[in-house]
């Protein structure tokens, strides 16, 4: 097992390093220079000179990425042009906001996702197992943001029984999950990042359980005289390791994609902070966001990983 | 004697009466008569080519000119005034405004997926059949690309390189290339060692005549069988890239970009600006249910 683990973190660092180098490389993707976005229009060539200096723009670019490499591996990740802030600082906070949805969106698609492909998967071809063949074709198909919109119509503007954007009544500094105004501001955005893990979950565990149902030891449980019940124990505890590596996937999904949502209820996550670099042209924020998130991404695979095969001894010996 | 010619007699009868009814039928004639008789997806089919013809036909489908906007006519009812389905935030046709929406959406959706499909085809095979280095380069930089969720990665390189519909193709190629490179890397390692490209290659084919004529044949069916299934997932994603402003710049119609400009205005008329996302929706799930017909009739367990 100690073997296994070293193998798979061993694999990781060669991936860590191919994704410093995109995300260094996104820099040199922006059209123009790079310092366009911080000098003024008319800086002379001598201002332009002293400034890339001052940047480390004046160095080939194998150079720029190693020491860009090293600040980075300090946790040095330059400082936000828009705010002047470090842009770790602001990532990071914007992390824990992100953090807060997935956290509790992945649970509640969870549920819903298992118990649903569950059912169906063990009256496969019956009405109820088409039913949520559809909803979960539904969930995958859904533009969430659109859904997203939607609810914030419904509950929101019509009924006006729910807040429509933010975080919490006083801003994101003093959410609290343990308070309850706080977490009416949680409901929609929770459900709307909810659909698309739902319809992918329910669509796996359905596929999973019409199998085990199928293979000869449930015949062998049968025969033996197990009760219905007993046999479903059976079948759910033989597909719980594949559902839960789909469900570690959506996690990483979930955490680096959730910038629609976060904009459209204007949640001060990861996303928005993204999507803000994006429109001011934030570079370094932007870098460090997608850095940050990616390897958050690559993390939450291995360790879906090491999960799966602490679950599945068989997954070991592959 | 007498029974052996009863026998023989009996073989001949069984011959004949089993002949007629093995009709053989190819592989692509078998797929053909499960897709006809398969109602779901032909009727899901026939929405997926309207959509696709209304988006070709635009200007002499829609109604009026989806650009000609009207200060006093903004923002109206289903039905005000011959609009249809309203007007939008400017008082611009919101059906025609949809139906012309439907060419940039329904591109941005397509193209990057041919374009993944050829390049992370071409590559998977190359992976696949080529040596261990070339597999190694090709497949570790693969990875590195899958290591970033598709949306935080499509956003990164459209939002980077500044937007538009340009970039924002491109950066969905680049996102759905490294998923079909490994599908194809993965169906051309399980043929490459069977024994019939064995004897292609005993009997002195080339490399490039074992690919065409034995590799090719057994890679496409499940490339085109995952491709068709992402062209959904494309099209939900360029429309969120023009959601984000990262598409197609106004006043050019889109569904993404007008959901995010009529977000705007939910307070004055929800129904109106709930329009573009039932669009996207219905497209989506359509090219869904088509790809998971397709997957059907065509046999291949993923």
């Amino acid at each position: 097992m100690l073997a296994y683990i070293l193998r798979r973190i061993l694999y990781v660092v060669p991936i860590a390093f191919g994704v410093s180098v995109v995300c260094f490389s996104l820099v040199h993707l922006a059209p123009g220079d790079p310092l366009q976005t911080i000098l003024p229009a008319d800086a002379t060539a001598e201002t332009i000179e002293i400034v890339k200096k001052a940047y480390g723009f004046d160095k080939p670019i194998p150079v720029q990425f190693g020491l860009w490499l090293l600040h980075v591996l300090q946790g040095d990740f330059g400082v936000s042009i828009s705010s002047r802030r470090p842009v770790i600082d602001e990532v990071l906070g914007s992390l824990s906001n992100t953090l807060v949805l997935t956290g509790f969106a992945i649970p509640v698609a969870f549920v819903i996702g298992f118990t649903m492909g569950a059912i169906a998967g063990c009256h496969p071809g019956r009405a109820i197992d088409r039913f949520v063949t559809g909803v979960a074709v539904m969930g995958v198909s859904l533009p969430n943001y659109w859904l997203g919109i939607v609810l914030v119509i419904v509950f929101a503007v019509e009924w006006m029984v729910l807040p429509a954007t933010g975080m919490g009544p006083s801003g994101s500094a003093s959410f609290s999950i343990f308070r309850l105004d706080d977490l009416r501001y949680l409901i929609l955005p929770v459900i709307t990042l909810s659909m698309i893990p739902i319809g992918i979950l329910s669509r796996t565990t359905r596929a999973a359980v019409a199998e085990i149902r199928g293979q000869d030891f449930i015949i062998t449980l049968r025969a033996k005289g197990l009760s219905e019940f007993a046999i479903i124990r059976h079948v759910v505890k033989n597909a719980m390791p594949g559902v839960l590596a789909v469900m570690g996937l959506q996690f990483g999904y979930l955490i680096g994609g959730s910038i629609l949502i976060e904009t459209v209820f204007t949640w001060p996550g990861s996303g928005f902070l993204l999507s803000k670099s994006i429109i001011n042209r934030d570079i370094p924020v932007l870098q460090g966001s997608i850095l940050l998130l990616a390897m958050v991404f690559v993390a939450t695979n291995l360790l879906v990983d090491l999960l799966q095969s602490a679950i599945d001894p068989r997954i070991r010996r592959a | 004697m007498s029974q052996t010619s009863a026998t023989a007699q009996a073989a001949s009868n069984w011959e004949a009466d089993a002949l007629p009814a093995t009709k053989v039928r190819s592989y692509w004639q078998s797929v053909g008569y499960r897709l006809r008789h398969d109602p779901v997806t032909l009727v899901f089919g026939a929405v997926v080519l309207a959509v696709i013809l209304a988006a070709i036909f635009a200007p002499w489908i829609a109604p009026m000119d989806p650009y000609k906007d009207s200060v006093i006519g903004r923002l109206k009812p289903f039905g005000w005034r011959g609009h249809l389905l309203g007007t939008d935030e400017l008082g611009r046709d919101m059906l025609s405004r949809l139906i012309h929406g439907g060419r940039i959406s329904l591109m941005m959706g397509l193209v990057p997926v041919l374009v993944a499909t050829i390049v992370g085809g071409i590559l998977g095979v190359v992976a696949g059949f080529g040596g261990r280095a070339v597999n190694t380069a090709i497949m570790r930089t693969m990875d590195v690309f899958y290591a970033f969720p598709s949306v935080l990665l499509a956003v990164a390189i459209s939002g980077a390189m500044g937007g538009g519909i340009g970039n924002g193709m491109l950066a969905l190629s680049l996102v759905f290339t490294p998923a079909i490179c490994r599908v194809a890397e993965t169906a051309t390692a399980q043929v490459r060692n069977l024994d019939f490209i064995e004897a292609a290659r005993a009997s002195g084919a080339g490399t490039f005549t074992i690919i065409r004529h034995h590799v090719l044949g057994n890679v496409l069916g499940p490339v085109f069988i995952y491709s068709s299934s992402l062209v959904s997932v494309s099209i939900l994603l360029a429309s969120g890239l023009s959601f984000l402003g990262l598409g197609v710049k106004p006043p050019e119609p889109d569904w993404g970009l007008m959901l995010s400009t009529l977000r705007q205005s939910i307070y004055v008329n929800p129904l109106v600006c709930a329009v573009p996302g039932i669009a996207i929706f219905i497209t989506s799930i359509c090219f869904n249910l088509v790809s998971d017909g397709i997957r059907a009739a065509m046999d291949v367990r993923m």
